[in-house]
């Protein structure tokens, strides 16, 4: 078992015509991921390796039966992307897009929710269950099926962890990157919730860094729930400067907030075990499992 | 993005939220004229992109207009924080009865926006927060309404005890709420906001900061930035599509991805070294970044040695390699480089420098890359 995605995903692609979507769209069904449509509107009726192209997701719902959707639109339309994904009855979205100004997203993730809709992202590498299916441009080749759920708000940082939880033989159940944005869809414990009641994820790894209080919330949340899973984490931006956006724009210390110390101290009074750098990772699970 | 107070004021007075009557000046001469022309007593306050101004000797009163000459001759070219101070604001002093602080900000945590307001104002908020508290009222604001009229007068109840004043303050934090989505802001505040003697409620700082995701529909912010050396080297990284912050340490990195490049300093700071900078070549990078990525880098005198960290996924290493290659032949880098190639097509990237027969200290892991980083710039006498 896997979650979010797995056998039953139908997968649609929106933007499957661009350079990334085709090429990605491509990567995923290779990877054995049922690739059911792709969109692009006005240029439905192509097709785009094998996969049949629509002008909107509704059509590849009513036509495909797509149930997930993947982004790759451009920043300055990938907001409508999410409304009309949301609106034509795909229950998961994962937005790989980097760029959607805040605003739009606050009001997005709103109409998401009223529609019960899940969505992934945005500013992120999608999801991966190894030996099931891929949703995401995660490089499939460091994945092994596995124990291990991973959830990070990074991308590269997420395969270099993921090299050292493949390379001690653990393995991954699920990996998901959530995104680097201040407004994302699903954060870790959304994700915590879900890998709690999956029987193949036996501990879970959290890639975390600087910005925001979503390492603090989870903190919070594992010590009130008593979570029944060992949890380990790292933490991203021990040395960066206050006031400046690192990169991701979620990564950011302001007033004092948001800092490493101040996060990895909350995860270890929670009782999560923090890497204190990457590969140390591998020796933690070695530690729990 | 940050704009100065005197900007914030204009976009403030667009919205109809009252500020007091000032102007901007860049010279002494300039802010004679417009003490001047308000013909009461002023306050001189620096424009520069950082808090705590007053303390640092940056905000001044005037009462007439030659003081007003010579408190701008003092605060005009003075050093706050690090930042040169190029221009002042000149606005009029205002008898205060009650300072309070009205702020719109987006919350991470519920995914909207909030308000807060607070009767201790003329204090940075953090301080409130720190300190007091329980002196901090806040709403969070369903994005499908907007702020609601009722919602912004009961705020105004937390303020003031005066009906009167509690819903003209609700007025202003409604004007506020507009001004803040319909400008794409991610922060907009008034601190302090005033009730003067006279009964008069005034904005008297303005401060607003834009969401960079949104400038692509805002071009008339461009010419509102005013940006430092520093953060001009970070806007030129940025339209060549690197995210480049610069530090102080020696060892220069390139990485794809900001969480690993935020990694990657972690690692060096761990094993005793100090970063250069924060830099990030982004995902489908192609020769050409890598080259500008190495330009920038070797600006930095304190450089002395630059290691890349790639972990490729979109990035392919074989790009990063050519890039690196066609960087070295035509450019003069004086320092060794350490180079780590992980991922889609690390063997061709590896061929590729070991056939261009330049002198790389290639290395497989993070900590590797770190360590032999550290020794290298460490190294004595050479450079």
């Amino acid at each position: 078992m896997s979650v979010l995605v797995g056998e039953d995903t139908r997968l649609v692609v929106q933007g499957i015509t661009g350079r990334d979507g085709s090429f990605h769209a491509k990567r995923m069904k290779e990877y054995g991921t049922n690739v059911v449509a792709g969109v692009t509107p006005g240029k439905g009726g192509q097709s785009v390796e094998g996969i049949p192209v629509f002008n909107s997701v509704k059509e590849a719902v009513e036509k495909e039966g797509a149930n997930t959707s993947i982004i790759f639109v451009p920043a300055r339309f990938s907001i409508d992307a999410i409304y009309e994904a949301a609106d034509s009855g795909i229950e998961i979205i994962v937005a790989i897009t980097e760029g959607i100004p805040v605003n739009d997203m606050i009001r997005a993730i709103r109409f998401i929710n009223d529609k019960g809709v899940k969505l992934i992202g945005p500013n992120c590498p999608g999801i991966i269950s190894p030996g099931e299916a891929k949703v995401g441009i995660l490089p499939e080749k460091i994945f092994e099926k596995g124990k291990v759920g991973v959830v990070s708000r990074s991308g590269t940082l997420t395969y270099e962890i993921v090299s050292h939880i493949t390379e001690g033989g653990f393995g991954e159940s699920t990996a998901v990157g959530i995104g680097g944005d201040p407004i994302i869809g699903t954060k870790f414990i959304d994700m915590l919730e879900l890998f709690k009641d999956d029987v193949q994820t036996e501990a879970i790894v959290l890639i975390g860094e600087i910005g925001g209080s979503d390492e603090e919330d989870t903190a919070e949340y594992i010590k009130e729930t008593h979570y029944p899973k060992p949890v380990v984490g790292f933490i991203a931006g021990r040395t960066a400067p206050p006031g400046k956006r690192m990169g991701h724009a979620g990564a950011i210390i302001s007033g004092g907030a948001g800092t490493a110390k101040g996060k990895i101290k909350a995860w270890e009074n929670a009782g999560i075990k923090v890497a204190s750098i990457p590969e140390e990772i591998r020796d933690l699970l070695t530690e729990v499992l | 993005m940050k704009i100065h107070e005197y900007q914030a004021r204009e976009f403030f007075k667009k919205y109809g939220i009252p500020v007091s009557s000032g102007e901007v000046a860049d010279s002494p001469d300039k802010a004679r004229q417009i003490s001047e022309s308000i013909g009461k007593p002023v306050v001189v306050k620096a424009q520069v992109h950082v808090g705590g101004r007053g303390k640092a000797g940056g905000v001044k009163l005037a009462k007439t207009p030659e003081e007003t000459y010579k408190v701008a001759s003092t605060i005009l070219g003075m050093d706050i924080k690090g930042l040169k101070v190029k221009k002042v604001l000149v606005a009029q002093a205002v008898r205060i009865e009650s300072e309070a602080y009205l702020g719109v900000v987006v919350d991470r945590r519920s995914k909207r926006p909030v308000i807060m307001v607070s009767p201790a104002g003329g204090v940075e908020i953090e301080e409130v927060a720190r300190e007091t508290p329980e002196k901090i009222f806040k709403l969070i604001v369903d994005p499908a309404y907007g702020l609601l009229p009722h919602q912004a007068r009961d705020l105004g109840y937390k303020l003031y005890r005066n009906p009167g004043l509690a819903s003209k303050v609700g007025d202003v934090l409604m004007r506020l709420y507009r001004l803040f989505m319909e400008t794409d802001a991610s922060l907009a505040e008034i601190n302090p906001f005033v009730v003067t003697k006279q009964g008069e409620l005034l904005a008297i700082d303005s401060k607003i900061n834009f969401d960079d995701n949104s400038l692509f529909r805002h071009p008339d912010y461009e010419e509102l930035k005013d940006l430092t050396e520093d953060e001009k080297v970070e806007e030129e990284a940025k339209k060549k599509g690197l995210s480049f912050i610069k530090l102080e340490g020696d060892i220069g990195c390139v990485v794809n991805g900001a969480g690993l490049a935020m990694a990657t300093m972690d690692v060096i700071k761990y094993f005793g070294g100090e970063p250069a900078n924060f830099l990030d070549v982004g995902g489908s990078s192609n020769p050409e970044k890598v080259m500008n990525a190495m330009d920038i880098i070797t600006r930095e005198e304190n450089v002395r040695v630059i290691w890349f960290n790639i972990f490729g996924g979109i990035t392919r290493c074989d790009d990063i390699a050519t890039g690196l290659v066609t960087a070295l032949k035509n450019m003069e880098v004086n320092v060794p480089i350490v180079v780590r190639l992980t991922g889609t097509n690390e063997e061709e990237g590896r061929r590729l420098l070991k056939e261009s027969g330049l002198t790389i200290h290639s290395v497989s892991t993070m900590s590797e890359g770190a360590k032999r980083s550290i020794g290298l710039a460490h190294r004595k006498g050479e450079r």
